[in-house]
């Protein structure tokens, strides 16, 4: 996946700081490869027994799917709901969603012991009783369903206008299987966690924790829309239509607005469930302080920065909210698959990332920035193709 | 009968029922999990560990690693400095034996030996999503290596921690843990660590004798046992079961992990699949629709209020024409076109500004 693409930022006449960093990485990461699929998982990863999972799991695969949630939420404000403004921001977010899924499944390569037998529960033996089991389907039908959203761009830059026009009149049913299918899957991350109580700091656990995670999905997908077209603008400001930049701040305020709602209505749930399991009594030790940070720090506050950005129309307020949003839900993660798991464990049997493992995850990252922006120098993602101008 | 009366029998005979229910499990031999849907399986094979009777001697972790072929140990079998520290399953080793008491490593009185306990209802199975493992009828769980693809999701579910993983492995890294000898269960044999045990401190039979001889311990020297069975029904029932002297956590098992199988703290999370797959295209349909029907009545209510300003309007622009008409007195075609054309445009203009 990434060796088709990273030539280009290698190219002498192309030296630009991003480029040159990113090669960087790209060749660390190939090494990374190289090394892990001959030396096993114990030559680049703290892996052991008692923590089969790590940060590949953590960040590439729970931030992953969670941060690229903003393909869902775009594409449900703007074909199901109507809220036509956000049209603009559609195509960006569908990318955005299309290449983090694929990455996470790229990713997962790494992880997983035996990487060519990653369809086996889909097309071998499905375990249906397990919860990876949906994930694993509704991540590999929705990897399609982002394909089948995403296509209309290159089709349009290819000039094959038939196929195109068939794909946008499938929009709809797209858009209604992807908000079903990450409906499910966004909730299953969380429900993963839900066979393992006695493992599980009770702070964090809870029968409630996909609905946690579901409803947590769609806040991270509005801040990272938002984060995401904050960068765009520097890359892309020359290519963006007029729709696209006169649709950007109400994308922005949209998005904030609702993202303050609903880190809101989290906030609530979130408190209810220390009511309802009674964990007061957890709040003042080492994993409540780390429990009221992430409430207090990364959900209450970014969501009254939110609500004060919309107020005062302060852009670049809400553009920073948008990143604390954004960290917070990565420690949110963390702290359910690493900090909450194995609590009961003495410190000096916890895990902590080996820097190899840290590599890749740069390396997968950087590896979506460059497909990123090659895909958007080379489709209409932030302008209207000339030949469909106002043909949605 | 008056509905209040007919309410009251209802309920009367629900009570009944869920009474008699209760009434029948008691009857029964409680030799499975008492719980909805693990059945118990009283004919398969379990084996009782005591802990009074284990010395720690380790032939057990001797015989196991012989009859599977295991690597070499890092430590040899006679060497009691392994008792310095707790140690858990690992890919070259399936049982072991950890001292809980704090006698001189191997001086000891206080020994258990830890392996797979063979759930009735088993964390991994339910976890797996290739179906790797499977609950056999003579009490086995099984790992198929073929299917495996190494996501590790069993590891995590497990309460027990004892699956391992081959990290080291490049190529064909596998889950490894006890078979319970399954291989010498087929033939009706006790698994190696049982047969080996010099002080018969495992005992090899069908679960339902096991439970009964565990009882028997405890009412013949109830002195010496806490009156509890480990494995009884702990996480749903399990087919190795354990006698101890002392508390059960302090001989390193923890007794918060319920009576429930594994797979029923998911079947409730798995259950809404069907139920949003049903209902969301309903909703979201549902939404586009309102979204839809707003705009066609919004686009509605604007087009009859243009044609009434054009009809407002239209009086005016006759009065105009009229104006125009008496002073050339004559039937300007383009000129009423040029009029007709004006008040639209004065319509359009005004619904604008209105509209915004």
């Amino acid at each position: 996946m990434s060796n088709q693409h990273h030539p280009d930022t290698g190219r002498s006449s192309w030296i630009t700081p991003f480029n040159v960093v990113a090669f960087i990485i790209v060749l660390i990461g190939l090494y990374l490869t190289y090394l892990r699929f001959t030396g096993g998982l114990a030559a680049i990863t703290n892996l052991d027994d008692n923590y089969p999972w790590g940060i590949w799991i953590s960040f590439d695969l729970l931030c992953g799917v969670a941060l690229a949630a903003g393909g869902y939420t775009t594409a449900a404000a703007c074909y199901v709901f109507g809220i036509h403004k956000y049209h603009a921001a559609v195509r960006p977010a569908v990318l955005t969603a299309f290449l983090g899924y694929a990455l996470v499944v790229f990713a997962l390569h790494y992880d997983v012991g035996q990487p060519w037998r990653l369809a086996y529960p889909i097309f071998v033996q499905p375990g249906t009783t397990s919860v990876l089991y949906e994930v694993g389907l509704c991540v590999f039908l929705y990897l399609t369903v982002l394909f089948l959203e995403w296509l209309p761009a290159p089709l349009e830059a290819l000039k094959l206008k038939r196929v195109r026009n068939i794909m946008i009149k499938l929009t709809f049913v797209l858009t209604v299987f992807g908000i079903i299918l990450s409906t499910m899957h966004q909730s299953s991350l969380g429900a993963l966690y839900l066979i393992l109580p006695s493992k599980m700091h009770p702070l964090w656990f809870s029968s409630h924790l996909p609905i946690y995670f579901f409803i947590s999905s769609m806040f991270a997908g509005l801040s990272m829309v938002i984060f995401e077209s904050t960068l765009s603008h520097r890359w892309y400001h020359k290519k963006m239509d007029k729709e696209h930049l006169e649709g950007t701040p109400h994308v922005t305020f949209g998005f904030a607005k609702a993202a303050a709602w609903i880190m809101g209505g989290y906030f609530f749930i979130k408190f209810f469930g220390v009511v309802l399991n009674a964990n007061w009594a957890y709040l003042p030790t080492f994993y409540g302080m780390i429990f009221s940070l992430e409430m207090l720090g990364f959900v209450a506050l970014p969501a009254l920065l939110y609500a004060k950005g919309v107020r005062t129309r302060n852009i670049k307020l809400i553009r920073w909210t948008a990143v604390l949003a954004v960290l917070g839900i990565i420690f949110n993660r963390f702290n359910v698959s690493l900090v909450a798991y194995n609590y009961h464990l003495p410190s000096e049997d916890k895990y902590f990332p080996h820097i190899g493992e840290i590599g890749i995850t740069i390396f997968v990252v950087t590896v979506g920035l460059i497909l990123f922006k090659v895909i958007g120098n080379n489709t209409p993602i932030f302008y209207e193709h000339p030949d469909y101008k106002g043909s949605h | 009968m008056n509905r209040r009366k007919f309410l009251g029998a209802v309920g009367a005979a629900g009570l009944t029922v869920a009474g008699a229910g209760k009434v029948l499990a008691a009857d029964k031999q409680v030799t499975g999990a008492s719980i909805k849907g693990v059945k118990g399986l009283p004919d398969s094979y379990a084996v009782l560990f005591d802990c009074n009777r284990c010395i720690g001697c380790r032939q057990c972790e001797d015989a196991c690693n012989y009859e599977q072929n295991l690597p070499e140990p890092d430590v040899d079998f006679w060497d009691t400095g392994v008792f310095e520290r707790r140690r858990r399953t690992d890919w070259k080793t399936y049982t072991i034996v950890n001292q809980y008491d704090d006698k001189p490593p191997g001086a000891g009185q206080l020994y258990r030996k830890t392996q797979c306990m063979h759930c009735m209802e088993p964390a991994c199975a339910s976890s797996c999503f290739v179906r790797a493992f499977a609950k056999r009828h003579d009490g086995a769980v099984t790992y198929d290596a073929k299917m495996c693809v190494g996501c590790r999701y069993c590891m995590m579910a497990c309460p027990f921690n004892i699956p391992a993983y081959e990290y080291h492995i490049a190529s064909d890294p596998l889950v490894t843990k006890c078979t319970f000898c399954e291989h010498r269960l087929e033939k009706d044999e006790e698994p190696a660590c049982v047969e080996i045990c010099p002080t018969r401190a495992m005992e090899f039979g069908t679960r339902q004798e096991m439970l009964r001889e565990a009882r028997r311990r405890i009412v013949e020297k109830p002195d010496s046992y806490v009156e509890h069975i480990y494995g009884e029904h702990e996480m749903g029932g399990t087919n190795w079961l354990y006698l101890s002297p002392v508390p059960f956590e302090q001989v390193g098992m923890r007794m918060d992990l319920g009576t429930k199988a594994a797979g029923e703290f998911t079947s409730g999370a798995l259950g809404g699949v069907p139920l949003i797959t049903a209902l969301w295209p309903v909703f979201l349909v549902g939404a586009y629709a309102i979204a839809k029907r707003k705009e066609k009545y919004a686009k509605e209510d604007r087009d009859k209020y243009v044609s009434q300003l054009i009809a407002q309007a239209g009086p005016e622009a006759g009065r105009r024409l009229a104006e125009r008409l008496s002073k050339t007195e004559k039937l300007d075609k383009a000129a009423i076109e040029e009029e007709v054309r004006k008040a639209l445009d004065e319509a359009a203009a005004k619904t604008e500004r209105e509209g915004h």
